[in-house]
């Protein structure tokens, strides 16, 4: 074996060990989760609650709050972020300015949730009144999440190909226009992989929901619309805390575990199968 | 023989930031003709043609100085509705552009933007544009389908026909045929031929042949500046500055 060849299999055998290792180190952790969780899994844990009378254990409150927690600060998040981006990205003339946003929001996605969490128990809780409840928890997640939206949507928008635009523009179209029926379409990979990390971070947050949405992991009442503003509760995450540091429950963390990973699996396939509808219109 | 000035130049100058990339352009497009742009590449020919239409305003620090007229009104006054100016002057560009649609959807892009919503209109101007571009035989039958599934050449067609839909009096092209098969660039050709009754065809290209083939009037430039215009089969046959004749016989550029 001559030199040349031997430096290629030794980087082919290295790209081999990291991406082997990445692997293994991820298989394990999903594995492990799911071997001490899995005996705690039962249809009556998923579906039930807890009770301390009754003597049992039970999470669906925790994933019903989780997926509320997801679609009300998405449902803030996305439009708010991608007009933003839109606007700084297509409009916004003054450098400085453009610029500014950027940093920003560099700074913004590196800043400890704790200092969120902060934020919103100061800002949303107390000064708005919300007290610990989803929507303030929702509400200061969608804060957390708007540089990743933001930069994601930018990203995407500046990626769309200038083809579009010139061909666009050419027939007359306004910016409006042309930004809506083809440069938005062409971004949407980029806002759908905004929108996963997003959830991605909401789903495996819990400093920021332990100081602005409460501990509670009784089912709430999401009947009504005054109900459910005042729902307040522990998602998996930190339902998860919750079992694993101050009750000791290992068992049923890790069960609440196993359930994270498969609900974060649901998500991207979701997200995934939503990019590929939208693109294919 | 009269004609209608329906372009006009005066003393434009042209700035890519600090790069000056047109120096004093005069220059008149007829009404109703073809005109072709030749030159080197870097010659300034394609940056003239970005004016006509401002598609040059998408580069940032672009400008331009001088006068420069479509029916005697100003391009670059300020506050010029550019959109209704493009409107009137389509553009075919060097590489076809179509969207992510269906053939259909593609021709029927620019009316819906200006207000066409009635279907039966639409299925008119869609048939209406394709037969313009030679190419309504060849997609009759698919205009649901995908446009970028059609060959180059079919695609550039599709392009013509998406720019005619519009109903503008100027035809842009930018070097449209270039990125095209001889025969392809043959039908492209022979469908300018048909158009330049109705419309006013202003034709950057790098093929001298093609100038000859298709245009009535000529305008050579070089670095910036039009150093001869004329009908076309003068200034080929006879070309009067030295540089055009030296570019025409191949020495130059």
């Amino acid at each position: 074996m001559n030199p040349r060849h031997i430096r290629d299999f030794a980087a082919k055998a290295l790209l081999w060990l990291s991406a082997g290792a990445v692997s293994a180190l991820l298989l394990a952790l999903a594995g492990y989760a799911g071997f001490r969780g899995a005996p705690e899994l039962s249809w009556r844990f998923l579906t039930g609650q807890e009770s301390i009378l009754g003597g049992t254990a039970g999470i669906l409150p925790s994933v019903v709050n989780t997926l509320v927690v997801i679609a009300v600060s998405l449902a803030v998040v996305l439009p708010v972020g991608v007009g933003a981006a839109v606007y700084l990205t297509e409009y916004a003339r003054n450098r400085l300015f453009v610029e500014g946003a950027a940093f920003a929001a560099g700074v913004l996605s590196g800043v400890p949730s704790i200092l969120y969490a902060m934020i919103g128990a100061l800002v949303f809780c107390d000064k708005l009144g919300l007290q610990k409840t989803l929507l303030a928890g929702s509400l200061t997640l969608s804060i957390m999440t708007l540089p990743t939206v933001l930069r994601t949507t930018q990203e995407s928008l500046k990626a769309a190909p200038l083809s579009y635009r010139e061909g666009a523009l050419g027939l007359g179209a306004g910016k409006w226009p042309m930004i809506r029926t083809l440069i938005l379409p062409a971004s949407v990979d980029g806002i759908v992989t905004g929108c996963i990390l997003a959830a991605g971070r909401v789903v495996g947050e819990t400093a920021v929901l332990m100081y602005t949405a409460g501990l509670s992991m009784v089912m709430q009442d999401f009947s009504s619309l005054q109900s459910a503003l005042d729902a307040s509760g522990a998602t998996l995450s930190t339902a998860l805390y919750v079992y694993a540091k101050e009750r000791a429950d290992f068992g049923a963390a890790f069960a609440v575990a196993t359930v994270l990973l498969f609900l974060t699996a649901a998500i991207n396939s979701l997200a995934a199968a939503v990019g590929r509808r939208v693109r294919r219109v | 023989m009269s004609e209608q000035i329906i372009l006009s130049a005066r003393g434009l100058d042209f700035y890519y930031g600090p790069a000056q990339a047109l120096r004093s352009i005069h220059l008149d497009i007829p009404a109703k003709k073809v005109t072709a742009l030749i030159g080197p590449s870097g010659c300034g020919k394609s940056t003239f043609l970005r004016c006509l239409n401002r598609m040059n305003d998408l580069i940032p620090g672009a400008r331009a100085e001088g006068s420069l007229t479509f029916h005697g009104e100003e391009i670059y006054q300020k506050g010029r509705d550019v959109a209704a100016l493009r409107r009137r002057i389509g553009m075919v560009f060097q590489k076809p552009n179509l969207f992510p649609m269906s053939i259909y959807d593609n021709v029927a892009y620019g009316p819906r933007l200006h207000g066409i919503r009635s279907r039966s209109a639409l299925d008119e101007t869609v048939e209406r544009s394709l037969r313009a571009a030679a190419i309504w035989e060849e997609v009759a039958n698919r205009l649901k389908r995908p446009a970028l599934g059609l060959s180059g050449g079919q695609q550039q067609r599709l392009c013509i026909a998406r720019a005619l839909a519009v109903e503008p009096e100027v035809l842009l092209m930018d070097e449209a045929t270039s990125a095209l098969d001889p025969i392809s660039t043959g039908r492209i050709e022979t469908l300018l031929g048909t158009l330049k009754d109705r419309y006013t065809i202003v034709l950057v290209t790098h093929n001298m042949r093609q100038a000859a083939r298709v245009s009535s009037r000529t305008a050579f430039f070089l670095n910036g500046e039009v150093v001869e215009r004329g009908p076309t089969e003068r200034l080929f046959s006879m070309p009067r500055d030295r540089r055009t004749e030296a570019y025409l016989t191949g020495c130059l550029g």
